[in-house]
């Protein structure tokens, strides 16, 4: 029974692509199990794998946001700009703080047209995506930061641990900001297991109407998530400020492509309804595998996206194939006797 | 026995231009189980839908244990202790059993974090209660309308709810289930709880009322006692008509002719060794509990699973059906049990559900679709069918459960099939139109000579209209009849499975 539920779990089969992908790797190269090698991997999730945190509520609530890397620069930009000109020198918590109340009210300002005007919430969220860059453009007048303000230059030198790898030379430093990716994901992991709102946003994404009926508050559900996925938005912009050292207008392009991807690999259902946080970290472990390490196979990285474009279709035809097979398959057997019929 | 619970005064609803409700009343006493009646779209689920609160009245009040209401909101409504089966079910397809049946318990008592444990527990004990038995870890939308009927009533019988309203609970539920549920409601009686009860069963009526109310057209037609009432009058106060139907006997069969024929075909876990004909104008029936393979039979006929072993003929041709696509090839026609899920297209209107099958008779050259004969097509079979609509271009779910069944019946007789497979095919339909589609599938089986394969729960449907009946159990073809050798009470007896009965 156990084993038959394992192979019935989509995470399974993400796992044993990525422990083969691994060996595949390690066997032509001999540099994936290397410490630095692995410090740089978990570094590179960090942003796109707290965003994807959020956007995975997003998702199983049914519906979709592309305006979280936008709201991210607006963040990133807003509070370096203004803590450089005030010259702040206190805790660096507050950055991220205040980082958290403007991408709060940016995502309300998604949840609340979402709740309001029952559009798409593509179409929503690609509006006020526009809205946000043109704020950053035009009103911040921002491209590139090179001199971070105090507390946030000095957050950015701290590392957890560093290794050096004895072979090659190559060193890599763990940032604190790790923590937060281990904190989003337990923070995430808990209310869609625990707490009735996250059944509530699985259940909105599986039938809208029958959650209604049966009682949820539909509206707040999804205002909830949209909320949720700007502060996650807002802080992940100080933390890329933070593992960057600098701010730069271009660092989240094409992220609302590559983190509904990674979502929807980790097993997440684009129409909403199911998905496990699990899954996700894990959807997005393996795109950045691919895109860190095809150059240890020899592969330009100009390739990666390439790649990547290949994986999600053979992850999602996938399992696409394993509901076609399921529905054409009689479940549980009715030629038996006693069939169904109580003892 | 005789304090009133709960009192709809003078309640109106329109939805644009059509009035679904013209100052309807309705009275419920505690401890009462109650039927609403009345014919497809006359307004009963719109009425529900006021009560829970999912809709918002025109006009009118409803008075709850002695306090008034203009409107309840759902919250409310639950928090009074009103617990509701909806017609569609409302259930979530991507959950499992266990929390499907939990969900209400936890919300009612505005849980805020979920206990895994008492999710199962509550889901074990709500299924003991009414005596079934489920997967609970299985995800719902993998299991059968009936399974999924069964659930929605495991869910809304909470203990401490004051009136559980069941809006067609039984529309995919066999004769032992349902017995089951009776069961269940009169302990629920026992226990003060009011149950509002609707179905188009009559003979489940009858067993079951304390009291009704009927509806024709939006409007009450009468409330009154169940013992003051027989079926003849109850028919007539829902249609106005009288209705009788008689045993159907086809004039000649030619019975060297098969059109379909089924020879030792078997499904892995389905079914096993089922072999059968049908002649050109026979109606052939097959009848069995649920999960007895019968839904299965039908889907591998329209190559919705494909046959693990045996052989199917049409016109004495051996054919090969893998997909829906080769059965339509081969003039095959199918309509299931599910409607919602597997009938019809939710998002699109009415008229492009009833043309999507026909797509192929209606191109034009070799591209386009001649729109202007779909139409013409569509407005005959709702006229046909009855089918009791506004527009045709309104949406597919502004129509009453029993019109959507209408709808899909009309698609699939539209494509002029040879084979026709129905699966239930007058679930959910209101017994003028019930009538009305039993004629028209005579009048096909005799004029047209078509081959039809009826599939049913509805031992009298069976018995009246098929000239032969083939009996499932397990998967295996146990017995085969004629109508006119059997009553219903003996039919009913051969389905449940009287022990010294065997093949
Ligand atoms: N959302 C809606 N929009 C427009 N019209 C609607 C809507 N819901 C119901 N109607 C119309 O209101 C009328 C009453 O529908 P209702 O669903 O209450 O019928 P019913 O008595 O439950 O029928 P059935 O026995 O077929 O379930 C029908 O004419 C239907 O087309
Ligand atoms: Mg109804």
């Amino acid at each position: 029974m156990k084993g038959k539920n394992l192979l019935k779990k989509n995470e399974f089969y993400i796992v044993i692509i990525i422990a083969v992908l691994a060996c595949i790797i390690q066997a032509i190269s001999g540099q994936f199990f290397t410490s630095n090698n692995l410090v740089d991997l978990l570094r590179s999730m960090i942003v796109p794998g707290m965003m994807a945190a959020g956007l995975f509520m997003v998702i199983v609530s049914g519906n979709i946001d592309v305006s979280f890397p936008y709201t991210a620069m607006l963040c990133m930009f807003a509070v370096t700009k203004w803590f450089s000109v005030i010259n702040y020198q206190g805790p660096v918590f507050l950055a991220f703080l205040i980082a958290g109340l403007i991408g709060l009210v940016l995502g309300l300002l998604n949840g609340v047209l979402a709740a309001w005007l029952k559009l798409p919430t593509l179409i929503i969220t690609l509006g006020t995506c526009t809205i946000f860059l043109g704020i950053t453009q035009g009103v911040l007048q921002s491209s590139v930061i090179s001199v971070l303000p105090a507390p946030m230059a000095k957050m950015a030198a701290t590392n957890l641990f560093s290794v050096v790898n004895g072979e090659t030379g190559l060193g890599s430093s763990m940032p604190v900001s790790i923590l937060f990716l281990i904190a989003i994901y337990l923070i995430v992991g808990f209310i869609m297991k625990y707490t009735m709102l996250g059944r509530g946003i699985y259940a909105v994404g599986g039938d809208p109407v029958a959650a209604e009926r049966a009682g949820f508050n539909v509206n707040f559900i999804r205002i909830f998530v949209f909320t949720f996925m700007g502060v996650v938005g807002g802080i992940t912009g100080i933390t890329q400020v933070t593992v960057s050292g600098m701010c730069q207008i271009n660092f989240f392009d094409g992220y609302e492509m590559t983190i509904i991807a990674a979502v929807v690999l980790g097993g997440a259902n684009i129409a909403g309804g199911s998905g496990t946080v699990i899954g996700t970290f894990l959807g997005v472990l393996l795109m950045k595998m691919i895109s860190n390490n095809l150059i240890l196979l020899g592969i330009p990285t100009n390739w990666s996206k390439f790649m990547t474009g290949i994986l999600i279709i053979a992850g999602v035809s996938m399992s696409a194939y394993k509901s076609v097979l399921a529905k054409r398959r009689v479940a549980s057997n009715i030629l038996e006797d006693g069939h169904k019929e109580e003892a | 026995m005789s304090e009133i619970l709960l009192q709809a005064k003078q309640i109106s609803k329109h939805f644009g231009g059509v009035t679904a409700l013209d100052r309807v009343d309705l009275t419920i006493k505690k401890g009462e189980i109650h039927c609403l009646m009345g014919e497809n779209g006359c307004g009963k689920s719109t009425l529900i839908k006021i009560i829970s609160g999912f809709y918002r009245p025109d006009g009118g009040s409803i008075t709850f244990e002695g306090k008034e209401y203009d409107r309840l909101s759902i919250a409310e409504s639950i928090g009074l202790g009103i617990q509701v089966i909806y017609q569609d079910m409302s259930i979530f397809p991507n959950l499992t059993v266990a929390e499907n049946i939990a969900i209400n318990n936890e919300l009612y008592n505005r849980r805020k974090l979920v206990n895994w444990k008492a999710v199962k527990s509550i889901a074990k004990e709500a299924l003991d209660h009414i005596g079934i038995e489920l997967p609970l870890e299985a995800v719902v939308g993998e299991l059968s309308v009936a399974d999924k009927q069964l659930i929605a009533i495991a869910r809304a019988i909470l203990n401490n709810s004051k009136l559980i309203i069941m809006d067609e609970p039984t529309s995919a539920l066999t004769r032992k289930e349902v017995d089951k549920l009776f069961k269940v409601i009169r302990q629920l009686q026992q226990e003060g709880i009011s149950t509002l009860f609707v179905s188009h069963k009559l003979d489940e009526v009858f067993e079951i009322a304390d009291q009704f109310t009927v509806f024709r057209n939006g409007k009450l037609v009468v409330a009154d006692s169940a013992k003051n009432i027989n079926d003849e009058q109850f028919v007539y106060y829902m249609t106005g008509r009288k209705l009788e139907e008689v045993a159907f006997t086809p004039k000649k069969i030619d019975h060297d002719r098969a059109i379909l024929k089924v020879e030792n075909l078997g499904l892995t876990n389905g079914f096993a060794n089922i072999s059968f004909e049908i002649h050109p104008g026979e109606i052939l029936g097959i009848t069995g509990l649920l999960g007895s393979g019968r839904t299965e039979l039908a889907k591998t006929l329209f190559g919705l699973y494909s046959a693990t072993e045996g052989h199917i003929y049409i016109d004495g041709r051996e054919v090969q059906i893998r997909t829906p696509m080769d059965a339509i090839r081969h003039k095959i026609a199918y309509v299931p049990e599910d409607r919602l899920t597997e009938g019809l297209f939710l998002t699109q209107s009415i008229e492009n559900n009833m043309i999507v099958s026909n797509i192929d008779r209606l191109k034009t050259g070799k591209k386009t679709v001649d729109y202007e004969k779909g139409h013409e097509d569509s407005l005959a079979w709702v006229k046909n069918l009855g089918i009791k609509l506004n527009e045709l271009k309104d949406g597919i779910q502004t129509l009453s459960g029993g019109n959507q069944q209408k709808v899909v019946l009309g698609k699939w007789l539209e494509t002029e099939p040879r084979v026709l497979i129905l699966n239930g095919p007058t679930v959910g339909v209101d017994i003028a139109a019930k009538f009305d589609i039993h004629a028209y599938l005579r009048t096909l089986a005799e004029k047209m000579n078509l081959a039809i394969l009826l599939i049913s729960d509805d031992i009298s449907e069976v018995l009246n209209n098929c000239n032969r009946i083939l009996i499932i159990k397990n998967g295996r073809i146990v017995s085969e009849h004629v109508n006119t050798e059997l009553d219903q009470h003996r039919l009913q007896e051969l389905v449940t499975g009287s022990k010294e009965e065997t093949a």
